[in-house]
């Protein structure tokens, strides 16, 4: 499959874009700059933004918990973004929604759950609405190996495969879930063997790969658009660092040795991408740091923007309850 | 005595009852590592079969451990009252209903183990305190600790009960000490709880308290603050919402003529709300003022702390709802 040149960069540009937003909010919360939990998405980059960039701005995401990656690879702001999770009036969600629950409307990202499992059947209503009017947007679900364990998964892939629907199941197989082994609760091999039990195609694809990535989900969309039916997606990948931001303190005992995780960390999907850019002349050594330069660029001014946006006021607590008002009880 | 942490408190008593009774288990998300902290040491002491990591499936281990408990087993479920709403069917369909629907037949002594993780930036997501809607439904025994000996032995209590029962685990007491009586000194050897018994922490004459959960230290403080000024307080801890110990409060309604409920959870149909209306029924000729009802906000919780500070009852709030029933 042909990738345009553009299409590569900004999915270099992207990953480099989650990367050191991540590296940011890793330093900032240990900071204690902002409390509540946050779960980094380093080494899992590729997946988002290889999926991503297969998508228009028309269609729609819905995500989980890990959640930062998911819009910046949709092109959502990181400005934000950070804003979001320091709790300021300029977040996404004017605070209200902080690390777990980015979203922007603006451009189909519907939100990001921490109830597990629990966006998956909506992302299956947009597509569903699509189905209905004939209107030609497809909408992705992005979920862990944990929550494909979900009965909600399993209603949705039903449902979506029945009545054909333009879903993308999008399984971010990290391997664990906190610290249980995907090996342990999941009873195949891959979640992607899970299709044919609701008779769709399923895809097993190297998550720390864009590119591999990429073209797995243009295939999908292009079945999705042609009215054809979901597919489910599994982008095998590993998450470079802890579970969430302080859990590190909690959890008892090891769930993952080193030598796995330095295995995994030799297949950074950086590196991965910009080899192959490198390789087949698409960029240079050069235009490649200097992606990564303005990207670290733009995280630091997002920081910034986020530092000198203020709190919501007290009178915003009864702001967005309801699209009509109703009087306080 | 021993001065003991919640948590250390909810631990002891899942590895006191474990040792004594084969039939006791547990499981959940992640607990053989103990990420919330309540399980620690368990599965070194028990084994696999007995403490069990489970899929992120909780409509399935719900089930699961509903099924276990009519065959004669008596499962402790580790979750998040967040993590509750996924398993709805199960807890309402099955676990309250079948001893009724069956005539008697089933006996479910199944105990969820539910966190309330409000207060600490946790967003809407996960910081729910659910259980005024499960008092709403017959069938499950609600039980909601404020301090590590009340933790300790309302939870032995509820492994031991054959009803299901939910625990709503107040996680801004998590790191709470307090202290925790030594089996030794106690009679039977054990702490044992027993359910429907409120606890009077402060005695007083002007005006009665009702307090549940983390909003129980607050009461204590205000009541502390209070004294200062010359108004004596009394609080109460229901300690378990079903069954609800209303002697306890309409004595002392009857005594202060005033009421006063702190209540962690969303002001509207909260226990607050079903409190109030008991004390309304029965105890109306007691009251020389109207009921103050203070309770969360209804709306979901803010991420950010400059609003979620301003959601739930706190000791200024209701030191104002003391001093309301108090004017004129
Ligand atoms: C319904 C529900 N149950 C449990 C949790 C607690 N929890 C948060 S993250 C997590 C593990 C998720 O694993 P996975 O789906 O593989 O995603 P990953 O964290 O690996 O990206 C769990 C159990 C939750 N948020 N929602
Ligand atoms: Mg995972």
């Amino acid at each position: 499959m042909e990738i345009d040149r553009d299409t590569l960069l900004l999915m270099l540009r992207r990953m480099w874009m989650i990367r050191n937003f991540e590296l940011k909010v890793m330093e900032v919360h240990s900071a204690g700059e902002f409390a509540g939990a946050a779960h980094p998405y380093i080494g899992e980059e590729a997946v988002a933004v290889g999926a991503c960039a297969a998508l228009e701005d028309t269609d729609y995401i819905t995500g989980n918990h890990r959640s930062h990656g998911h819009p910046i690879a949709k092109g959502g702001r990181v400005d934000k973004a950070m804003a979001e999770l320091y709790g300021r009036v300029d977040g996404y969600c004017k605070g209200k929604g902080g690390s777990m629950h980015l979203a922007d409307y603006s451009i189909g990202i519907l939100g990001e759950s921490g109830i597990l499992g629990s966006s998956v059947p909506v992302a299956v209503g947009a597509a569903l609405a699509a189905h209905i009017r004939g209107d030609k947007f497809v909408s992705m679900a992005f979920f862990g190996d944990g929550a494909s364990n979900q009965g909600a998964l399993h209603e949705s892939m039903n449902l979506a495969s029945v009545w054909k629907l333009p879903v993308i199941f999008l399984c971010e197989n990290n391997q664990y879930a906190v610290t249980t082994s995907y090996a342990d609760t999941v009873a195949v091999d891959h979640v992607s063997d899970r299709a044919s039990a609701y008779n769709m195609p399923g895809m097993l694809v190297d998550g720390q790969d864009a590119v591999a990535m990429y073209e797995a989900t243009s295939a999908a969309v292009a079945r999705a658009r042609a009215g054809e039916g979901p597919t489910l997606i599994e982008g095998l990948t590993y998450r470079f660092e802890e579970h969430s931001l302080g859990l590190g303190r909690v959890a008892r005992g090891a769930y993952r040795d080193e030598a796995e995780i330095a295995e995994w960390r030799k297949r950074d999907p950086l590196d991965i991408l910009e080899n192959t850019l490198i390789s087949q002349g698409i960029a240079t050594r050069e235009e490649c740091d200097a992606i990564n330069a303005e990207t670290v660029d733009e995280v630091e001014k997002a920081t910034d923007f986020a530092r000198n946006s203020p709190f919501p006021e007290p009178e915003d607590l009864f702001e967005d309850m309801w699209a009509n008002p109703i009087p306080l009880p | 005595m021993a001065q003991t942490v919640f948590l250390e408190a909810i631990n002891q008593a899942i590895q006191e009852e474990m040792r004594r009774d084969e039939s006791v288990f547990i499981l959940g998300e992640d607990i053989r590592r103990a990420i919330y902290g309540a399980t620690a040491d368990l599965l070194s002491e028990f084994g696999e079969k007995r403490v069990l990591d489970t899929p992120l499936s909780e409509e399935g281990f719900f089930g699961a451990a509903i099924g276990a408990s009519l065959v004669g087993m008596r499962p402790v479920v580790e979750t998040l009252t967040s993590f509750m709403w996924v398993a709805m069917d199960q807890l309402i369909s099955q676990a309250a209903k079948m001893r009724y629907m069956f005539g008697g037949q089933a006996t479910l002594p199944v105990v969820f183990r539910a966190s309330m993780f409000y207060g600490a930036g946790s967003a809407a997501h996960h910081s729910d305190r659910s259980y005024p809607m499960f008092m709403n439904m017959p069938g499950i025994k609600i039980i909601v600790p404020s301090n590590p000996a009340d933790m300790k032995g309302l939870l032995k209590t509820a492994i031991r009960d054959d009803d299901p029962t939910i625990v709503f685990e107040d996680g801004t007491l998590f790191g709470m000490r307090g202290e925790v009586p030594d089996n030794a000194d106690l009679p039977g050897e054990e702490l044992l709880v027993p359910f429907g018994e409120a606890k009077v922490f402060r005695e007083g004459t002007d005006c009665t308290i009702v307090a549940i959960g983390g909003a129980v230290n607050h009461a204590i403080a205000t009541a502390d603050q209070l004294a200062a000024e010359g108004i004596s307080v009394e609080v109460i801890d229901p300690r378990t919402l079903v069954p609800f110990d209303k002697q306890t409060v309409l004595e002392s309604v009857e005594k202060t003529g005033r009421l006063v409920i702190a209540d962690p959870a969303h002001k509207v149909c909260s226990a607050a709300s079903e409190i109030a209306s008991i004390v309304a029924e029965e105890g109306f000729w007691s009251l020389t003022a109207p009921i103050q009802k203070v309770a969360s906000e209804q709306v979901h919780i803010p991420y950010t702390p400059s609003l979620e500070k301003h959601v739930y009852p706190d000791v200024p709030k209701i030191t104002a709802a003391v001093k309301r029933t108090m004017e004129g």
